[in-house]
């Protein structure tokens, strides 16, 4: 069979993948390089690089406030929500109880939740609690939302686990909750830190409760505060900064994908599609 | 759940050495008590910003209540629903997010068959690839919509230079508009149905397709006859995920947009009543009908297409 030419077929059908994925990210960093005129004169790359729209923004309070907001909120809201995960999951993997389904069918009606349809009712009652515009106002919504799907990926990767290793530990005298803290964990800090990643990647996306629940530079997160740029004229040239201010936020976004890769692939899917 | 919650911790003190040679039934209730202790604090987040915040929306949809002034608060029924459904502006937001949904998930079906296909055969460059296809996915939305508003914006958009399209506004028409946004809700999201195949793609034995090939299958027979019958679960799990998350749009029209030219979507509408004009009561009832919504295209699929959540939940 004609197996190179295919092999070579295939190629070219990856490139223009790649064409695809990376066309807007190199036309958002080729913008946030141009300078003054530059920026209208409709070509795809600048005529000459500039760093000039980096100071700016880094010059910009708006903008490092809300990144100091956005690294805070998205790391803790991530770090409870993969901790509270990881015990729900352990327990449906691994504990025979009654409800087990209500919970997981619970996970599963709130992941299909219009989140938007919540911020009018959590407006009002953030107001009267006094958290509206603050860190801890954004970081419940977003435990909310990232458990149901933290709570797969782990169930997933819980049930590969070997249960001989936990039954062992249990015959030594160790009690279930050793068990789990001493075999378990060590054993699923890989689907830990998957899940972790899809959390950070969920609160560091959100723009609904970031506009919605928050006022000031307190805690407006950038994804927000990027729709702040345009309307307040902060700027000359609010293309050119927000361009700028969009690549700095992709950085964190990028470097975790070349990273973890696999780890992402198998947490999108292993919840989704049986493995 | 209360009830359960409320007589445990007395329980849970009683000595663990003389728990651990008791009987298997002790030893299954102990399981269960655990196994109650673990789920419930992520039960109760989980159900602290939805379910509670849910029932005040429905509470809060029967009263005439603005922010800016909430002496006025007065009782008023269903008055708002009626309010709402017999109004245009309602029934053209349905419309619009209803022809952003179909279009954008048929769009992504194909595109994301297309790339999990190349995904899963091609042999040069694999990994280079299954890396830059997270890239869309995670990158931020609303970052995602400045990139493409840029391309097509009249002043700073290389689109009309490249295709020679002189002086076209993209953001003026609606249909146009809408165009730009389906294409940049397709270029983010496709990345996830493709991945989301490509996992069906792999357990579809591949001995089968062998049998079709010596039966003398064409490639298009094939795929029609022995690939896609093989992963219908997970390209419905996909459809209905994608096709929930596209009916929810709401960035990318804030972004590029802003509601103008009739490209206002239900979740837009629902934010603008809310939080921008204060309306909770209006608002409220709003929140009821997008959740009604999105309950009853998820009901549509469980019950109508038959989709097996039970591989969602991994049962």
């Amino acid at each position: 069979m004609h197996s190179t030419r295919k092999k070579l077929l295939w190629a070219i059908a990856g490139v223009a993948i790649l064409v695809y994925t990376l066309l807007p990210v190199v036309w958002i960093v080729s913008l946030s390089f141009k300078k003054g005129d530059d920026i209208n004169n409709q070509k795809f790359f600048p005529s000459e690089w500039s760093w000039d729209n980096y100071s700016t923004v880094f010059d910009t309070s708006l903008f490092t406030s809300a990144l100091r907001n956005s690294v805070g909120i998205s790391l803790i809201a991530t770090v409870i929500s993969v901790s509270l995960a990881t015990l729900a999951a352990y327990a449906i993997a691994r504990l025979q109880f009654k409800g087990k389904k209500l919970v997981l069918t619970t996970a599963l009606a709130i992941a299909m939740f219009p989140t938007v349809a919540l911020v009018g009712p959590l407006f009002d009652m953030w107001r009267s609690l006094g958290i509206y515009d603050t860190w801890i106002g954004l970081i419940i919504p977003y435990m909310s939302f990232t458990l149901p799907l933290s709570i797969w990926t782990l169930s997933a990767f819980f049930r590969e686990i070997p249960w001989e290793m936990e039954q062992a530990a249990q015959v030594d005298g160790a009690t279930p909750w050793q068990a789990f803290r001493k075999v378990i964990v060590p054993l699923a800090a890989p689907g830990v830190f998957t899940a972790a990643i899809l959390t950070f990647f969920f609160a560091w996306n959100d723009f609904v409760f970031g506009i919605s629940l928050t006022a000031t530079d307190a805690s407006r997160p950038v994804p927000a505060a990027l729709a702040f740029f345009t309307g307040e004229s902060f700027f000359q040239q609010p293309t050119a900064a927000i361009s700028a201010a969009a690549v700095v936020v992709t950085i964190p976004v990028i470097a975790l994908v070349l990273i973890f890769q696999r780890k992402i692939v198998a947490g999108l899917t292993s919840g989704a599609v049986k493995g | 759940m209360s009830t359960i919650t409320a007589d445990t911790p007395a329980d849970a003190r009683s000595s663990p050495p003389e728990r651990s040679r008791a009987g298997l039934s002790d030893r299954a209730r102990g399981e269960q008590r655990l196994g109650w202790y673990l789920v419930a604090p992520a039960v109760a987040v989980m159900l602290l910003v939805t379910a509670y915040p849910l029932g005040r929306a429905v509470y809060l949809s029967l009263f005439s209540y603005r922010l800016t002034d909430p002496d006025a608060r007065e009782f008023v029924g269903l008055r708002n629903y009626g309010v709402v459904l017999t109004d245009g502006l309602w029934w053209q937001t349905v419309f619009t997010t209803l022809f952003i949904t179909v279009v954008t998930v048929a769009v992504e079906l194909v595109i994301g068959f297309a790339f999990a296909l190349v995904m899963h055969r091609i042999v040069f460059g694999r990994r280079t690839v299954r890396t830059a296809i997270l890239i869309p996915y995670g990158i931020i939305t609303v970052v995602a919509a400045y990139a493409w508003q840029y391309a097509f914006a009249l002043d700073s958009g290389f689109v009309n230079q490249w295709f020679g399209l002189g002086d076209k506004a993209w953001f003026s028409d609606r249909w146009s508009a809408l165009a730009v946004i389906i294409l940049a809700e397709v270029w983010k999201t496709t990345p996830f149905i493709s991945l989301l195949l490509l996992a069906g793609l792999a357990q579809v034995p591949e001995d089968l397709q062998e049998a079709a090939k010596v039966d003398g299958a064409t490639t298009r027979q094939r795929f029609f006859r022995v690939t896609v019958p093989n992963m219908k679960a997970a390209i419905m799990v996909a459809l209905l995920f994608r096709t929930l998350d596209a009916y929810r749009i709401f960035d990318t029209i804030f972004i590029m947009t802003n509601g103008a030219e009739k490209t206002e979507s239900v979740s837009f509408l629902t934010y603008r009543q809310t939080i921008t004009r204060t309306a909770l009561g209006l608002g409220s009832a709003l929140s009821v009908l997008l959740f009604l919504s999105v309950a009853l295209i998820a009901f549509i699929f469980v019950k109508g297409f038959r989709t097996d959540l039970s591989q969602v939940r991994g049962d």
